[in-house]
């Protein structure tokens, strides 16, 4: 019998990814699909943002996956003029936090934009990103 | 509840490169406080050691380190809290005392950054956040604060040059503590200066004058029981209020982008421990390791309202001669943070205000001084209260 094959898609996600197997990988293959996607518990309704397997208040793993559309409200951020191992072919970029009320996402601001055309406030949304050494994150682009 | 007591404190000189073994850094902190509280290692019955662990080669340093500081057989304890570890520790060592479980701990914090080469440490700073949904985007440390600097402009109206000013007042006093690893003055003009070194960027709006300086170096706090500290010490210093909290690592589950809210739930927990309001702290230690981090440390402990750490800066009233002196000592920005030994010598800062035995830093004859030491970007909260 061969070995058991193990999931480790989460290995796509980022830069760099430094997570294997998670029990949320279905995360990429959304992703892959051209979707930003969180978790919602089954039990008490709450929206996780980054998705969670577990929720902590009903103890159950009862999710539906919950697209991450419409508008967030940008928070802060800060642009990077260094980068740890593996991130400097991306320099500069900035990252950010985007509130959607129910939750936040942290992520980072689409290339092209310019610093100077950020506001605090200001409407952005969340969009699927093929990086340059095909991995995939998601970016902030201007509503 | 007893009272308990810091009987001894110590610390090593903070370097950019200690010339020996970690071990033997340790022992510098160590010694340092045994002479200060004039005991020997038979005085002591268990030891915290306190430290962050991605930087050590040693596996279970708490054990080689019991065995060189001649502490066997005493057990020991292994704290953790990254920047906060050896705070983390004296909350320990303040419950095993009073529970009257140990007489006398001996909290050691330690680091030796450069024990890692740079390449190792770039990598480790990538994993310096969640590493499952952040590091993915290129996260380091200075980015985090830089985040909560431009929440906070954009709220409070604060400047870059309200920033450097903190930065320019740790330089004095780094200059007169010849256990800092930066000794040199920084004024404004450097923050200016597109040729000077401090006026680099790192992470808008963060420079590199806003950053903390790296260092080499271990503390030592002794914690005694009351009837311990009354036989061996002459001015024992007394804890009085230990206040911890922690906050969401990942940003996205967080509330709050212009302050620390682990610090204020420490603090909050802290003050009501001592019975004691902010108006009441004399001399104070917070973490700067960034020049954003003690704008907010002064919001969040209550030295100032919310958006109100610009104008005490600006009016000098946290140097050594105003209201509420902060960091006198020069502070993580200029004395240097070797993260595990930060918490110990803070609190070593404090004691010896409070003994009057600060030297050119002393403060005006100080009843009561606050520690706040942060671990990460305000995951980890600690603010300890100490009174004469
Ligand atoms: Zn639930």
């Amino acid at each position: 019998m061969g070995k058991k094959e193990i999931d480790d898609r989460f290995k796509k996600f980022g830069t760099v990814s430094f997570t294997a197997t998670t029990r949320v990988n279905d995360f990429i293959t959304n992703l892959e699909s051209g979707k930003v996607t969180g978790t919602q518990c089954n039990g008490c309704g709450i929206k996780f943002f980054p998705p969670r397997a577990d929720c902590h208040k009903c103890l159950t793993t009862d999710m539906t996956w919950f697209d991450v559309d419409g508008n967030g409200k940008l928070i802060t951020y800060s642009t990077l003029k260094y980068g740890p191992q593996g991130f400097e072919g991306d320099l500069p970029y900035s990252i950010a936090v985007l509130d959607y009320g129910d939750y936040k996402v942290f992520g980072r601001i689409a290339d092209g934009i310019d610093v100077d055309e950020l506001k605090i406030g200001m409407e952005m949304t969340a969009a699927v990103n093929t990086l340059p050494n095909g991995q995939l994150n998601y970016v902030f682009k201007k509503a | 509840m007893g009272k308990v007591a810091i009987i001894g404190v110590g610390q090593s000189s903070f370097v950019r490169q200690y010339p020996g073994s970690v071990r033997e850094l340790a022992f510098e902190g160590f010694k340092d406080a045994l002479n200060d509280a004039h005991i020997t290692t038979a005085d002591i019955d268990a030891s915290v050691i306190c430290s962050a662990p991605e930087y050590d080669k040693q596996r279970s340093p708490a054990g080689i380190f019991a065995e060189y500081l001649g502490l066997n057989p005493q057990p020991t304890f292994y704290v953790e809290s990254l920047c906060s570890s050896s705070s983390m520790g004296v909350r320990l060592a303040y419950s095993l005392v009073e529970s009257g479980l140990h007489d006398a701990v001996a909290v050691v914090g330690f680091q030796k950054m450069s024990e890692i080469s740079s390449a190792e440490s770039q990598e480790r700073m990538g994993r310096g956040a969640d590493i499952q949904w952040e590091s993915p985007f290129g996260t380091m440390m200075p980015a985090y604060y830089a985040m909560y600097a431009t929440a906070h402009m954009d709220k409070y109206g604060t400047k870059p040059e309200d920033l450097a000013a903190i930065r320019v007042k740790a330089s004095t006093y780094g200059q007169i503590n010849d256990k800092a690893v930066y000794r040199k003055q920084v004024t404004h003009e450097m923050f200016s200066d597109p040729e000077s070194v401090m006026a680099g960027p790192v992470a808008a709006p963060l420079r590199v004058g806003d950053c903390c300086a790296n260092a080499d170096g271990s503390s030592c706090v002794i914690v005694a029981s009351e009837k311990k500290a009354r036989a061996l010490c002459k001015k024992p210093v007394w804890i009085l209020g230990v206040g911890a909290a922690t906050a969401s690592v990942n940003l996205a589950g967080r509330d709050l982008f212009t302050g620390l809210q682990a610090a204020k739930l420490a603090a909050e927990n802290a003050y009501k421990m001592a019975g004691i309001g902010p108006k009441d702290v004399d001399v104070a230690e917070v973490h700067d390791c960034f020049t954003i981090a003690e704008m907010m440390a002064y919001e969040n402990l209550g030295f100032a309202e919310p958006g109100g750490g610009k104008e005490l800066i600006q009016s000098k009233e946290t140097y050594k001669e105003g209201s509420i002196p902060v960091n006198v000592d020069g502070g993580l920005l200029s004395k240097g943070h070797p993260i595990g030994a930060t918490g110990g010598s803070q609190i070593r800062t404090i004691v010896l205000q409070l003994r009057g035995e600060a030297g050119d830093m002393q403060v005006k004859d100080p009843g009561i001084g606050l520690v706040h030491n942060i671990g990460g970007v305000g995951l980890y909260g600690n603010v300890t209260i100490l009174g004469r």
